[in-house]
């Protein structure tokens, strides 16, 4: 039988690897945030020059420069528009579907989910050029309702086949019970399943809050207007045909990434349930 | 918990179904409503020249009433897809630029996107055509009988003009001990510096040689160097092949370079910013870039000591061409609805001192010849080799794209040491062959 | 009743299926008609070729097939090392360790950072003559300057390192989902498993990975579709296709589509791109369905 003290230096150590080991991983997922902050903070000239992290003199008027030149007030607002209205879209949209081929049976419901993989596999390139026809035809090609439409459909084969694949798993006991007390079909998703989902519905929100925050292209094409473009093609315009001016495009990126930062911190909450007695393992 | 979430529910429904509302709202009043002043509008890509438009859009109005709506889509590749996706939907503004090559250019014009303005670049005695640099509007034109099957004449306004060439930084020739006074004027010399460069463990020439294009301009200067340019184009019509031994000359002489280590390392994997970047932090001895690069220089190191010369001659037989022309054009609608207006615009934009404080704004070369007074010393240096200037859009020809891809990819692994001219020659030569046929398959 | 059930099963998928068939099919037929044409995308006539294009990519287009072998090699990195490299990380924050909570935030950065940013700050560790080469140096203070190279620009460790630096910024998303799967296995399995005198290693091969195969199948399968479909990383590292050396196959669409204004073609590679990419999940999900029968 090894003594206590065994077992206690075994864990020291073992618990130290593990924690040199997340440490080394953390550090290189630090420094390029690190590099884009010190970089904003710099002017144009010292930026390929001075190599050092920390920026003789801190610019932060690069911020404010960054945000009027980029008219990022409204660009900004935009953003936050689209996102909230496309990932709430995608959430109820995608969860309602996933539960349905998830516990329904109904003629076609292989099919369909085949159909919704598939696109999931097949991108298209040149779509744009499509949906800017295709908005175009439904007169709904200048309009942020056409924009959010096209991006919940982006996002939709993804969060369907994320939240099947955990309502799959999950157990049924919970809404046998809620059906054999009289609970309707939405009322199970909503209060039953929803509710369990909560760990991937958080993923899914993280997921399509980024893709829709990062968007640029389809944006740039289908909208004429100015007031209705997204933060990203306002970032734009510090990176010219020629001159990139780097620290205002460093700190229009900081600023562009907080959010979605913050967002994130909301929502990883969520991805860890409460996790309660010893889960030392070993 | 629960009251909460139903909390945050009802909350995000409110702000969906607001802003659902607020674009039902906003659909109705987008319609175009009737102006008493017409509205011109253009698309363009410049991020850097977007705030001297606007202050011309401002003198503009102030001087006609007629509100100019100058719109900025970057990066070029973006503004590219939106102007062939509002093509497709016969969306385009008033003005705008068309980028890529003279076949698009063509098929744009046979798609009745683009204005015919010869006439109005020929009234007047040809007042508003003579203004301009000849090679400036070479871009633009269409010349009689061309392999386009355009009509023709002239479509699109240059606004300024360019030419790649080499450039130098004085203070690190110095450094090598060479007199800055004299930079090398022939490939041998050039060469030989290469292996002082390498010596001293510095880089060499840097260039955005990660794209294509900018090896196709370099590999094409010297091609005119070395064989003409009858024999080069008569090359691209398919009556040489790229086997012949003055094409792998050509090739020859990325093997020189890169074996004397004239090259910086990694020149291949470079982007042009990249490149310039190392050649603004005086990182790169030579440089081979165009004349927009004085001002992104000039942004991030305003002390830069450089000069401007023409890429060193390896042949005395035929001159050595540089690419050079219009930099920037714009076109007008050919379905436009103010038409007349889009044209005097334009007609306004080109002129004498509107292209002078565009040049002096952004630090390009004008398009207009009469506005060359109050440019900088390095510009000039830039503009001295325009007499020497091509450019494929006014050859009347075109390569096949396959052939331009598989000739800058196989110089580029000449430059990575991994196939030799011969090679390449007969890789390129290969598949010129295979576009050839298909071609003639095509057109019996 | 049955009628009215099936009708209430159809409304729960129907809106999903509606902005589906609007704007993913009605496109997706187009681009597919498109790939039997030649087309430079501004004509208003359009030549049919029926097959043609097909046929081209098939039989002449080494190019492209090169570009599918490096978006493979790409994939395959990220499938082993990526992944492998998510799993171990989730696992060892699943347990009660202090900094849970900064390392969950931290390990999420790479995703959310612009490609820009990424490709500029790797290339400024890995580069030699535009970035201060921080590997090369420390190679080279360890004593081990044989290792010293030109990671970017030498072809043969090029797309490796460029494979790398892609799997540094995807794994916060296999992250992120394994750490969600390992959440919802009950502790209590952990539990009785340590009491029947389990050690570290029996728990984790006979309860963590039994119940996580499903997410481990999920996040292979977002991982090839991911990564396969890279390219802006590429152009931030080595500005291009580096003699066709870190070729992808989006890369060779977008030159179609914009270098050689060949847009039906173009569509051709899409379509083409696609099916493999059915073909290998299809393979993917039937192997894992035998392997889970085992």
């Amino acid at each position: 039988m090894k003594s206590t003290s065994y077992y206690k230096t075994k864990n020291i150590i073992v618990n130290s690897l593990i924690h040199l080991f997340l440490l080394s991983v953390a550090i290189t997922c630090l420094y390029p945030l690190l590099w884009m902050v010190s970089s904003s903070l710099k002017t144009q000239e010292a930026i390929f020059k001075d190599i050092s992290f920390i920026p003789h003199q801190f610019h932060l008027e690069n911020y404010v420069r960054a945000w009027q030149e980029g008219g990022f007030g409204g660009n900004f607002l935009n953003s936050i528009i689209y996102s909230v209205c496309v990932v709430f879209g995608i959430v109820i949209i995608s969860s309602m579907a996933a539960y349905a081929f998830s516990r329904f049976r109904f003629p076609g419901r292989n099919l369909l989910f085949i159909m919704f993989m598939a696109a999931m596999m097949i991108p298209i390139p040149g779509s744009f050029v499509a949906l800017y026809i295709l908005l175009n035809k439904l007169h709904l090609r200048n309009t942020p309702i056409g924009y959010i439409l096209c991006m919940i459909n982006v996002g939709l084969s993804t969060s369907i086949f994320l939240l099947k694949t955990f309502f799959d798993k999950m157990p049924k006991e919970l809404e046998d019970a809620a059906r054999i007390d009289g609970c309707s079909k939405i009322g199970i998703w909503r209060h039953v399943a929803l509710p369990l989902a909560k760990p991937v519905l958080a993923v899914v929100v993280v997921f399509n809050a980024l893709n829709v925050w990062n968007e640029y292209i389809l944006a740039l094409i289908i909208f004429d207007s100015r007031k209705y473009m997204p933060l990203q093609v306002a970032l734009q315009t510090f990176q010219g045909e020629f001159v990139t001016n780097y620290p205002l495009l460093m700190a229009g990126l900081t600023i562009t990434a907080l959010p979605i930062i913050i967002v994130y911190l909301l929502m990883q909450k969520y991805i860890v349930k409460g996790v309660t007695a010893g889960a030392i393992v070993g | 918990m629960q009251k909460a979430q139903s909390k945050v529910f009802m909350y995000l429904i409110l702000v969906f179904s607001s802003v659902f509302i607020f674009n039902l709202l906003g659909c109705s009043s987008g319609k175009p409503q009737s102006i008493a002043k017409a509205t011109i509008t253009v698309w363009h890509w410049m991020t850097d020249r977007e705030p001297s438009f606007q202050e011309l859009a401002k003198r503009y109005e102030a001087k006609t009433g007629i509100k100019i709506n100058f719109e900025l889509y970057a990066p070029s590749d973006a503004y590219t897809q939106k102007v062939r996706a509002a093509a497709q939907g016969f969306n385009l503004p008033d003005i705008f630029g068309i980028l890529g090559e003279k076949r698009d250019f063509s098929s744009f014009i046979k798609a009745g996107h683009i204005l015919d303005l010869t006439s109005y670049m020929e009234e007047n005695n040809a007042c508003w055509k003579n203004s301009f640099f000849e090679k400036a509007l070479a871009v633009n034109e269409f010349s009689e009988g061309n392999s386009y099957g355009i009509k023709a004449g002239i479509y699109g306004v240059p606004i300024d003009v360019m030419t790649i060439q080499m450039l130098y930084n004085k203070n690190l020739l110095k450094n090598l001990g060479l007199n800055p006074k004299n930079p090398p004027l022939t490939f041998q010399e050039f060469i030989e510096i290469g292996k002082k460069i390498k010596a001293a463990n510095m880089a060499g020439l840097v260039s955005g040689w990660g794209e294509l294009w900018m090896i196709d301009c370099f590999a094409n200067n010297y091609a005119f160097n070395i064989m003409g340019k009858d024999k080069v184009l008569a090359t691209i019509r398919g009556e040489v092949p790229y086997t012949d031994p003055d094409w792998i000359k050509v090739l020859s002489l990325f093997k020189d370079m890169r074996d004397s280590g004239v090259l910086a390392t990694g020149l291949v994997t470079m982007v042009n910013k990249t490149a310039e970047q190392l050649f603004a932090n005086e990182k790169a001895v030579f440089a081979f870039n165009g004349s927009w690069c004085v001002n992104v220089y000039k942004g991030m190191n305003p002390n830069l000591d450089y000069g401007v010369m023409l890429p060193p001659q390896v042949s005395d037989r035929y001159p050595i061409n540089i690419w050079g022309g219009a930099g920037s054009s714009f076109m007008v609608n050919g379905r436009a609805k103010n038409k007349e207006e889009a044209i005097k615009f334009l007609q306004w934009l080109t002129d004498r001192d509107q292209q002078a404080y565009l040049a002096e704004a952004t630090n390009n070369l004008p398009a207009n010849k009469n506005s060359i007074s109050k440019i900088p010393v390095i510009l000039a240096q830039f503009a001295n080799g325009m007499d020497y200037a091509t450019h494929p859009s006014i050859w009347g020809v075109s390569e096949f794209s396959a052939v331009i891809e598989a000739w800058g990819q196989g110089i580029q692994s000449i430059i990575l040491g991994e196939k030799t001219p011969e090679q390449v020659a007969s890789g390129v030569q290969k598949i010129k062959a295979r576009e050839l046929a298909k071609k003639r398959n095509r057109n019996p | 009743m049955k009628f009215k059930s099936t009708l209430e099963n159809y409304l729960f998928v129907l809106p999903a299926v509606v902005i589906f068939s609007i704007f993913y099919v009605i496109p997706f037929i187009w681009v597919f008609q498109l790939g039997m044409f030649d087309w430079d995308g501004i004509l208003p006539t359009k030549v049919f070729v029926g097959l043609g294009n097909f046929k081209e990519i098939f039989l002449q287009d080494p190019n492209w097939w090169q570009a599918m072998r490096n978006a493979s090699y790409i994939t395959f990195i990220a499938l082993t090392f990526q992944n492998a490299l998510a799993f171990l990380l989730a696992w060892a924050c699943d347990r009660e360790i202090r900094l849970k909570n900064f390392y969950r935030v931290v390990f999420f950065i790479p995703p959310v950072l612009s490609e820009i940013v990424v490709g500029m700050a790797w290339r400024f560790i890995i580069n030699d003559i535009d970035g201060a080469n921080i590997i090369n140096r420390t190679l080279m203070n360890l004593g081990l300057g044989q290792f010293v190279h030109n990671w970017l620009s030498d072809p043969k460790t090029a797309l490796t390192t460029v494979a790398l630096v892609h799997s540094w910024k995807g794994f916060g998303w296999g992250f992120l989902i394994f750490l969600a799967g390992l959440q919802t296995i009950p502790r209590e399995l952990y539990e009785s498993a340590r009491v029947d005198g389990a050690n570290a290693w029996q728990s984790f091969r006979k309860i963590t990975v039994p119940l996580m195969v499903p997410v481990i199948v999920l996040v292979a399968i977002l991982t090839i579709l991911g990564t396969m479909q890279a390219f802006v990383l590429i152009i931030g590292l080595v500005g291009g296709e580096l003699a066709g050396h870190t070729s992808v196959p989006v890369l060779r669409i977008l030159a179609s589509m914009r270098g050689s204004s060949r847009f039906g073609y173009a569509c051709a590679q899409g379509i083409t791109f696609g099916l493999v990419l059915v073909i290998i999940s299809f393979i993917q999900y039937r192997f894992s369905k035998r392997t889970r029968q085992i």
